[in-house]
Order: structure tokens, then sequence, then C-alpha cells
């Protein structure tokens, strides 16, 4: 089985894959929930830098995602948005849902890898 | 210049499809020379109404869903049909944040993304006979 998540120090980062929709939604968002219940995990950070792709079933688990942290006063943001990701983020408004790094409409240069720790 | 192509293929309801029918729609209408935009806004239509047909229309996967194309001009109209379940309530089922498949965290965004990246969208149903969703995009028509 592929693995998308990582356990950070506080935080749990879930790589998303190259394309995320309803095929690869289940095993990520199986995957995801398996660590943030077993780890008690209440920040999720997904990185798009190897997305190209994805739709409104992947939008799903991100508000799952970002729905269940909120019970627990966690939180959800996103990073490495290419200009595909962001348009997807804009027209499902994800982007007010979930805080994504540099913001949404920013400039539509690929953005500088400057992960705060 | 007016040129016409056509192709209709089908493929099992299983959801390892609906990268197979992006894909296969994306290369069809690449001879139309459309933007990596214009190109993305469309995998992402018929990823989405594959999907859909794949998840509300049918239950067994060996089902067919029916995908078919035509380029016509600088315009490709483009049908996923499904002979399943059908939809009682279209305006109902097309209303975002609409799902009736909340157990599956379907965010309920599928018909609003179609509409989002096409410029025109059609929905017929009976329920118990299927469904069928046609959306056309003109190529070159975008801004910027």
């Amino acid at each position: 089985m592929e693995t998308y998540c990582e356990l950070k120090d506080g935080y749990l980062l879930v790589h998303v894959p190259r394309e995320l929709d309803h095929h690869r939604a289940g095993s990520l968002r199986m995957e995801a929930d398996l660590l943030i219940d077993a780890y008690q995990v209440r920040k999720v950070v997904f990185d798009f830098s190897g997305t190209e792709f994805m739709d409104s079933s992947g939008i799903g688990v991100i508000i799952g995602r970002s729905r269940n942290m909120g019970y627990c006063g966690g939180e959800v943001t996103a990073q490495n948005l290419n200009e595909r990701i962001r348009k997807i983020f804009m027209v499902s408004g994800l982007h007010k849902i979930v805080k994504t790094e540099g913001g949404v409409a920013g400039n539509t240069n690929r953005m500088e890898k400057n992960h705060a720790e | 210049m007016q040129s016409k192509n056509e192709m209709r293929m089908w493929f099992d309801a299983r959801s390892v499809n609906e990268g197979f029918a992006r894909v296969a729609v994306a290369s069809f209408v690449a001879e139309m020379n459309p933007t990596l935009d214009e190109i993305s806004d469309i995998k992402t239509a018929v990823s989405e109404a594959v999907t859909n047909a794949i998840i509300h229309g049918y239950e067994r996967p060996e089902d067919k869903v029916l995908l078919s194309c035509v380029i016509e001009g600088d315009t490709v109209e483009i049908a996923v049909e499904d002979t399943g379940k059908g939809i009682p309530d279209i305006e109902k089922a097309m209303e975002p944040f609409y799902t009736t498949r909340p157990e599956l965290e379907r965010s309920g965004m599928g018909f609003s993304f179609m509409e989002a990246f096409m410029d025109e969208v059609q929905v017929s149903s009976a329920v118990g006979k299927g469904t069928s969703v046609r959306m056309r995009k003109k190529i070159g028509a975008q801004e910027g």
C-alpha cells in the first residue's frame, strides 16, 4: 500500500498524491484518520508539491479532516499549491475554510519553499 | 476551419477508470490545441461526471459507463452516460454541497465543478433508467 502521511513533530504531514480523485481519496483518508486517532494529531498539513490534479473528491477529504480537527480544537492547513490547485481551492471556496501558505489569490509564480518550522 | 471528430468508449464502473477517462478525453481534445488550463478544466469536469456515474449511478463495478466526445470546430461536447439508478430530483442534485452520500465524505460539489469548468452542462435523468450529462466547452475562449 502506498503511504501518503508522515508524522512530524506536532503535526501530520500529508503528501497529497499526484492525482487526488475519488479513486485515491479512500485510502488517503483511511491512512490519515488512522494516524490522527492513534497519535491524537491536532494539526494536519496537506502538501500539494507533487499534485497535478484534484477534483471535488479531494475537497471532500480536506473538508472532512478540517471538520474533525475543528471538533478537537485542531487545525488543517495547505501548502505548496500550484496554480491549478489554487483554482480548485477558489472555485470550491475551500480557501475560506483552510488556511493556505501564501494565500490563494497571490501571484502566479511558483511559491518559494520557505516552510517555517 | 470546420473540423469534426468523434469518439465513443465504454468502461467498467470502477474507480480506477476515473483517471483513465479524463486522460482519454484530454488526449482526444489535444488536436484542438487547448491551453493547459483548458485541458485541466475538461479533465476535472470529466472526472466529476464519471465519478458520479460510478458512485451514484451504479452499485456494481461491472456496469458500464459510456463516454463520448464530439469535436466540432472550436467546441467540444462530452457526454457521460450510465444506465443506473437515475436522479429523482436533478435540481436538488445540482445544488452546491448537496450530496446523497455524506458517509463517503462527498463534498457535494461535483455538478458545481462541471458548471464552473465547462461552458454548458445539461443533465437528463430518469429514475431506474439512468443519467446522461452533456457538457460543452469552447476552446480558445479563455480570457488571459
